[in-house]
């Protein structure tokens, strides 16, 4: 990839100017075409009463309002359906033998017989029925700021789930800030948007020139592993 | 009925740097050896080559560099009144798997323990009186000294490749190193690397409050290098991917970079991968071994691997593991204080203080494992134990290591986890923020040990290996030290705000949040069968044929990362193997 190569300190002058003016832009790699809008994503894991609670939930731990992308301009909820398919969601490399403790207290690790996947498919619905108790609701129909109650309820334990089911909201928020995080062909971070949001580069990952550039802001927007500029 | 291989002179069990360092040195005795690692082969390309190893969730998150819980794990338990519960998914260290072992994905942090504490027990007696150790610290001096590691060290230092500038050489001390630490025999074979900004401040405020900064030691080149071995590094590009990666652009010292080439050129020496060794074999008097078995992963079958001379040389906890299911040396038992394998499990106690500056640029993605600037102003010679009411110390740090965003994340403690306030938060604390690390001694317990688990069982059908561990009020002393020391540097330095975090008296061991992968001791060296596993060449007491590599042959753990001396005592016992032992094979000692 053409850009994997440090930049001259020539073109670190040229860049510190220029990449303030690129810096405001949207990722322009992307700014040609539409994103792809996450009503048209077919879930590979999740069934559609998940995938509505995920895009909500996912929607109240980084919401779309103020400064900066949300969960679902970064298409998180694409990531975790993925992430949820694939080796993670199985717990392909966890000891998952029993026999298990879920009510050991948390500091104990990752003690429920439940696998990520199986967790999602159980919590979802637990949860719905709290929030259905609550306000006779489920989680989606609620307006944002009893979502927000909710959640906060669910990460307190307030919202008390069965003991298998009490890393729900931990795996939730870990998962959902992995999607805003991680590497694009993940399917998160859509465009790089929360790698340009605070000024992460990515996979640049090649600094020596400006090592000794001390409290200069670095001005470059990321790459990503497949090339992608943002 | 177990496949038989062909007898070799030496096996080695576990590729890392110990193995690989047996390996190449036995190799130039012309002997057959053979090296059995339980993952797979893995070379700077094509597995770390970039841009695939830039990858923050992948090795990161999902650590696919390390060893995988569902082939090996621990179960853990604070005390003994506690269940032991599997270390199911990986958080507070992290083992690794495959060619290499854990020196791909570590931070290249090299140091040496200072002479202190390698002798700590005498030093402590002699200073202020065997009445200040606290009861149930099993308080212990390696039975080898300083000098006479010191040309081991300095192989090691030569071998890895490392950067940064002697403090002690031949005891005259040197301006801009470190002059608490022990003497060198010469100075580091690369210069020290260039400095970041964050690491510039603390190295201002930490003289203008009269301590001693010094470039933090590290294998990560700063300048074009050839070992002694022939193998090449290249100049670090602050590529901020070191700790959980392997290095894309051979600058990290690792097996990789300093080995393995040289070591697969050696016609005598071969290695198998996905050969997981489930014991050591023993001849029928049991005074010496015959050999070992493995799984061959690839053909799913027991192999039997005999061999004349057998190194183990896997990551402590799994040498560990392996004396135990061998029934190599007796069980240690607490109550009694007797028994001695699986004795002083030990860790390490750090802490933290993080600083936020609204107006400062730190590019935290600008960095590596072993950036930085170091104090050892509060380490382990220079602390008053009698007077402070510990026994320890601790060096600190401070210099970028990763960016990295899904982990690297640090926001003032009253920030909420998510919401508005949390994405409000991380634009505007992102790259504002630079720390101080402090990484401290943990001591030996009776109350912290290895043992097999009643009730958990690997693949094979091994029982695990259960980790009772909780911290300790000594260490725990320690740390609430270095957090009002480094408190103190921190507002000398004013910041906007501050972020302290330091474990406090009573802190119970939490297995989730990462802390080190140094985990040492459970089969230590000593003076006596009766007190460890291994004597000073590391060599069981038991069986005679058998060597033992790595931190757990560390009597406690140091205040430094424990590499160097892994390293060094590496050297030091295949140095012995090769003049004292190939000659007439014996107990040493």
């Amino acid at each position: 990839m053409s850009d994997s190569l440090p930049p001259s300190r020539r073109s670190f002058l040229i860049a510190s100017g220029a990449g303030m003016a690129l810096s405001s832009l949207p990722f322009y790699a992307h700014s040609k075409e539409a994103p792809v809008s996450l009503d048209q994503y077919e879930p590979g894991y999740f069934t559609a009463d998940e995938w509505r609670f995920v895009m909500a939930a996912t929607a109240r731990l980084i919401p779309s309002e103020g400064d900066g992308p949300g969960a679902l301009e970064t298409h998180v909820p694409v990531f975790i359906d993925r992430q949820l398919a694939g080796e993670y969601g199985s717990a392909k490399d966890w000891y998952m033998a029993g026999p298990h403790d879920p009510t050991a207290s948390p500091d104990r690790g990752w003690q429920t017989p439940l696998n990520p996947a199986q967790l999602y498919r159980k919590a979802i619905p637990a949860f719905n029925a709290w929030c259905q108790l609550r306000w006779s609701k489920d989680f989606t129909e609620l307006s944002t700021e009893q979502q927000d109650q909710a959640l906060t309820a669910l990460q307190k334990g307030e919202a008390e789930l069965n003991p298998e089911l009490s890393v729900f909201f931990s795996t939730l928020l870990s998962n959902t800030k992995e999607g805003y995080f991680a590497d694009p062909m993940h399917g998160g971070n859509y465009g790089m948007q929360a790698w340009s949001y605070i000024g992460f580069p990515g996979a640049r990952a090649s600094y020596m020139e400006w090592v000794d550039q001390h409290n200069v802001k670095y001005p470059l927007g990321p790459v990503s592993i497949k090339g992608e500029r943002a | 009925m177990a496949r038989i291989e062909k007898k070799k002179d030496v096996v080695i069990v576990g590729l890392g740097w110990t193995g690989a360092i047996a390996g190449i040195e036995l190799a130039e005795e012309g002997l057959e050896i053979v090296a059995l690692e339980r993952g797979r082969d893995q070379n700077t390309v094509p597995e770390f080559k970039y841009p695939n190893q830039i990858d923050e969730l992948t090795y990161g998150v999902r650590l696919k560099n390390m060893q995988h819980p569902s082939q090996q794990t621990v179960t853990i338990r604070r005390n003994d009144s506690e269940t032991a519960l599997p270390y199911r998914s990986m958080g507070s260290f992290l083992p690794a798997n495959g060619v290499g072992g854990a020196g791909v994905h570590w931070n290249g942090l090299l140091w040496r323990p200072q002479p202190e504490e390698i002798q700590l027990r005498s030093y402590v007696k002699e200073k202020w009186g065997e009445s200040i150790i606290p009861e149930g610290m099993n308080l212990m001096d390696y039975p080898v000294t300083y000098d006479e590691l010191e040309p081991f060290f300095t192989r090691f230092d030569l071998v890895a490749g490392i950067s940064g500038k002697a403090g002690n050489l031949n005891g005259k001390i040197q301006e801009g190193g470190n002059p608490f630490e022990g003497w060198r025999s010469q100075d580091y074979p690369m210069p020290p690397m260039p400095r970041t900004y964050d690491s510039t401040k603390f190295e201002a405020a930490c003289k203008a409050m009269g301590y001693h900064p010094f470039p933090a030691p590290g294998g990560i080149a700063s300048t074009a290098y050839v070992n002694p071995y022939g193998m090449q590094m290249a100049p670090c590009n602050f590529c901020g991917f070191c700790e959980r990666f392997g290095c894309y652009q051979y600058s990290k010292s690792s097996p990789q970079t300093a080995i393995l080439d040289a070591l697969r050129r050696k016609p005598n020496f071969t290695y198998r991968t996905h050969a997981e060794v489930l014991r050591v074999e023993s001849s029928p008097d049991g005074k010496t071994a015959t050999g070992v078995t493995y799984f061959d992963a690839v053909k799913q079958e027991e192999v039997f691997q005999p061999a004349d001379l057998v190194i183990l040389s896997a990551y402590q906890l799994n040498n560990v593991h392996l004396l135990l299911v061998s029934g190599i040396g007796k069980p240690y038992d607490p109550a009694t204080n007797e028994g001695v394998t699986g004795k002083n499990y030990a860790y390490q106690m750090n802490g933290g203080v993080n600083m936020f500056f609204k107006d400062a640029n730190f590019n935290p993605f600008i960095g590596h494992g072993s950036n930085g600037i170091c104090i050892d102003d509060f380490s382990v010679n220079q602390n008053d134990f009698g007077k402070l009411g510990f026994i320890g110390g601790a060096y600190w740090r401070s210099g970028t290591f990763n960016g990295q965003p899904i982990r690297s994340m640090i926001l003032p403690t009253d920030t909420p986890t998510w919401g508005a306030a949390w994405k409000k938060s991380i634009k505007e604390w992102y790259g504002h923020t630079m720390s101080i690390g402090t990484h401290g001694s943990h001591m030996s317990y009776r109350a912290n040990h290895l043992d097999l688990d009643p009730t958990y069982k690997d693949p094979h059908g091994r029982p695990l290996m259960r980790m009772t561990f909780n911290w300790q009020e000594n260490d725990l002393k320690m740390n609430q030290y270095m957090k009002r020391k480094a408190g103190e540097v921190g507002h000398a330095m004013k910041p906007d705000m501050m972020r302290l975090g330091f474990k406090d008296v009573g802190a119970q061991y939490d297995v989730r949040p990462y802390q080190t992968t140094h985990n040492t001791g459970g089969h230590i060296m000593s003076d006596s069968p009766l007190e460890g596993v291994v004597n000073r060449y590391c060599q069981a007491w038991d069986k005679h044929n058998v060597f033992v590599m790595g931190a757990g042959n560390f009597v406690q753990n140091t205040q430094y990362n424990p590499t160097g001396m892994v390293g060094a005592l590496a050297f030091w016992t295949i140095h012995a193997i090769r003049t004292l032992y190939l000659r007439n094979p014996r107990a040493l000692v």
